[in-house]
């Protein structure tokens, strides 16, 4: 597992969190390779939200690297590993209430992202394009002008994770996608999910093991902060570790 | 007046949305014509000084209302810049002639009294009005910049950041009070007469510096006004929603904090400029806590999401505060402390979200609509 090929676009080593002296994640090695879509189990309290959080910057490790693309994202700040392109979506929907879902979108619009940049921001029509291209895919396009308060749950789901898209990310991180969607919402879900993930690696936490069956290349499973199994669906579904501690019960 | 207007897609509103443009000319009506022609100068100049606290109120909307930073020290930011600018009329007041019975002619009165023989160092610059204008902002913008570099760079928000402010404003009375031989101490630096030969004491001077006040008001309205409707604005409402969220879309959280809380320092100043020059002294009582909570009252009562609400709240408070301390000195400080009160339970979006809830609608009864409004193109 040392070893480090190239062709990897995400290489997490020995990744390492202590909170007062509880390891949330111990020595996690991590390797997705590009173009993959990898889903990340593991019962409550494995320390999957905090992978993410780790790899995003939104916790900083205590040990090892998390390298993207040969960057070393754990020596920089958090927006600066979102313009090297990983995007990151939490897990409650995390939108802005007091805005539309235009202004929510063009708030993730790559473009002036400094103090001036913003201030001098125009709203032209490569904008204005692109954010009608993401709201028709995300399901919005009729929803375009409405506050995002009045979204319902899977809406602003979706919203976040089109807020996400209009970003393009190389590594797009989603953190539990569907969960508290109705079973329609769910089936639309999955559908736009396996459409952005077709061109950018994935990395994905969920437990409804349907939906995981349906995205995954391979399934990470992690116990008690470390790594406990990985490989296909298949592979983890049949491996006795993985029964013993999670999908048995 | 205005809340944060709801844009449709795909089309830049104009500058000022129609309630937006009819409330920046019914506020101008009233400051340029008919106070002017109600009042006599020194009611006049009384309500020029309350236009003073009306800049700090602009910036609070900036920042408290949009960015959600409340700062419970903005009387620092009107203080400094009140102080830069009573600095360099003192000195010009300060001639050897006008001063010589002094033990040191030509230094500023107050220093003479405190056996201070030479005229400090960090004095000599304000003898230049330019340099003195230029330190009016530079030198609280300095400052919020530092504070906010400290702050907001750690991550030190919400709750904290107030205290903190608060603090800042304490001390910075304590030292002025203690420093007296350098400040004038409680009695802040009085006595000042001409700006540049021009005697700023008469009534036609203070008309003149009322009307100055006004456009100054106005200039920093626009300003105000650019950068809500700028993608700034929505980044900060963005930001006082979920700041996690703008931070993982690419956004440096601080920097944008540090800019909008610099602005609202500048802001500030500008009106502590213009009050020194207006009632001819500045002095410590304006600079700390107490004033600094009372301008949070004058925005909260306008309503914190509106730049014009903020003008009108102060005016109004203000106007409230000089009547009822002439009939009722020992009350009006609890009448503050009520309204203060009202505000946050009953109508936390204050005059403007009151007016946009209940006298908007009025409006819109009485004249036919082909169809929503529309924004100005």
């Amino acid at each position: 597992m040392t070893e480090t090929k190239d062709s990897f676009i995400l290489t997490v080593e020995d990744l390492t969190v202590s909170f007062d002296g509880f390891k949330a994640v111990n020595g996690l090695n991590l390797y997705v390779e590009p173009n993959e879509c990898r889903v990340i189990i593991g019962p409550n309290g494995a320390g999957k939200t905090t992978v993410l959080d780790l790899i995003c910057g939104r916790t900083r490790a205590t040990g090892g690297s998390v390298r993207f693309k040969g960057h070393e994202l754990l020596k920089m700040r958090e927006d600066q590993i979102v313009h090297a392109g990983v995007g990151r979506k939490f897990q409650n929907p995390s939108v802005y209430e007091d805005l539309t879902v235009f202004e929510n979108l063009e708030i993730s619009y790559p473009r002036g992202y400094s103090v001036f940049g913003a201030l001098a921001f125009r709203r032209d029509q490569a904008v204005r394009d692109r954010i009608n291209e993401i709201a028709e895919t995300i399901f919005l396009k009729d929803h375009l002008q409405e506050k995002a308060a009045y979204l319902s749950h899977g809406q602003k789901q979706w919203l976040e994770i089109g807020m996400l898209l209009i970003q393009d990310p190389e590594l797009l991180m989603l953190d539990e996608p569907v969960a508290g969607m109705s079973v329609a919402e769910r089936v639309k879900t999955a559908e736009l999910l396996n459409r952005i993930i077709a061109d950018r690696s994935v990395i994905v936490i969920e437990h409804d093991m349907k939906f995981v069956e349906d995205i995954a290349t391979r399934v990470t499973v992690l116990h008690q902060g470390k790594l406990l199994a990985e490989g296909s669906m298949a592979h983890v579904q049949a491996d006795p570790k993985v029964i013993e501690v999670y999908l048995g019960h | 007046m205005s809340d944060f207007p709801a844009m449709a897609p795909g089309r830049e509103t104009g500058f000022l949305n129609r309630t937006e443009m009819l409330g920046a000319a019914a506020l101008a009506l009233v400051i340029f014509v008919l106070l002017p022609l109600a009042l006599d100068p020194f009611r006049l100049n009384l309500f020029g000084k309350y236009l003073t606290y009306a800049f700090v109120a602009v910036g609070l909307v900036l920042c408290w209302g949009a960015g959600g930073i409340l700062s419970l020290g903005q009387g620092v930011f009107f203080g400094l810049g009140g102080y830069a600018l009573a600095m360099f009329l003192k000195l010009e007041a300060s001639t050897p002639e006008a001063t010589a019975i002094q033990s040191t002619p030509g230094i500023p009165d107050f220093m003479d009294w405190n056996q201070i023989t030479a005229l400090p160092g960090w004095w000599q610059p304000f003898h230049s009005l330019g340099f003195t204008i230029f330190a009016v902002v530079a030198v609280p913008v300095i400052f919020a910049f530092i504070i906010g570099t400290a702050m907001f760079r750690r991550r030190v928000g919400g709750v904290y950041f107030s205290i903190i402010t608060q603090a800042i404003a304490a001390i910075l009375t304590i030292l002025i009070i203690g420093q007296q031989g350098y400040t004038g101490g409680v009695n802040g630096i009085t006595d000042l007469r001409t700006l540049k030969g021009w005697d700023i004491r008469t009534d036609e001077a203070k008309t003149a510096l009322y009307f100055f006040n006004g456009a100054l008001l106005f200039a920093c309205l626009a300003l105000a006004q650019f950068v809500r409707r700028s993608k700034l604005g929505r980044i900060l409402i963005a930001m006082r929603d979920r700041e996690d969220r703008v931070r993982f879309s690419g956004y440096d959280v601080a920097s944008f904090k540090i800019f909008v809380f610099c602005l609202g320092a500048a802001f500030a100043a500008i009106g502590g400029a213009m009050f020194t020059l207006q009632v001819g002294f500045m002095s410590p009582s304006f600079v700390g806590i107490v004033p600094s909570i009372e301008m949070v009252i004058f925005c909260a009562v306008g309503g914190r999401n509106s730049i014009l609400g903020a003008v009108w709240g102060t005016l109004l408070v203000n106007w409230a505060k000089t009547t009822f301390s002439e009939g009722f000195p020992e009350l009006w400080q609890f009448g503050m402390g009520a309204l203060f009160i009202a505000v946050v339970l009953v109508f936390p979006d204050g005059l403007a979200g009151l007016w946009k809830s209940h006298v908007e609608p009025l409006f819109g009864r009485l004249k036919p609509r082909t169809s929503a409004p529309q924004p100005a193109e």
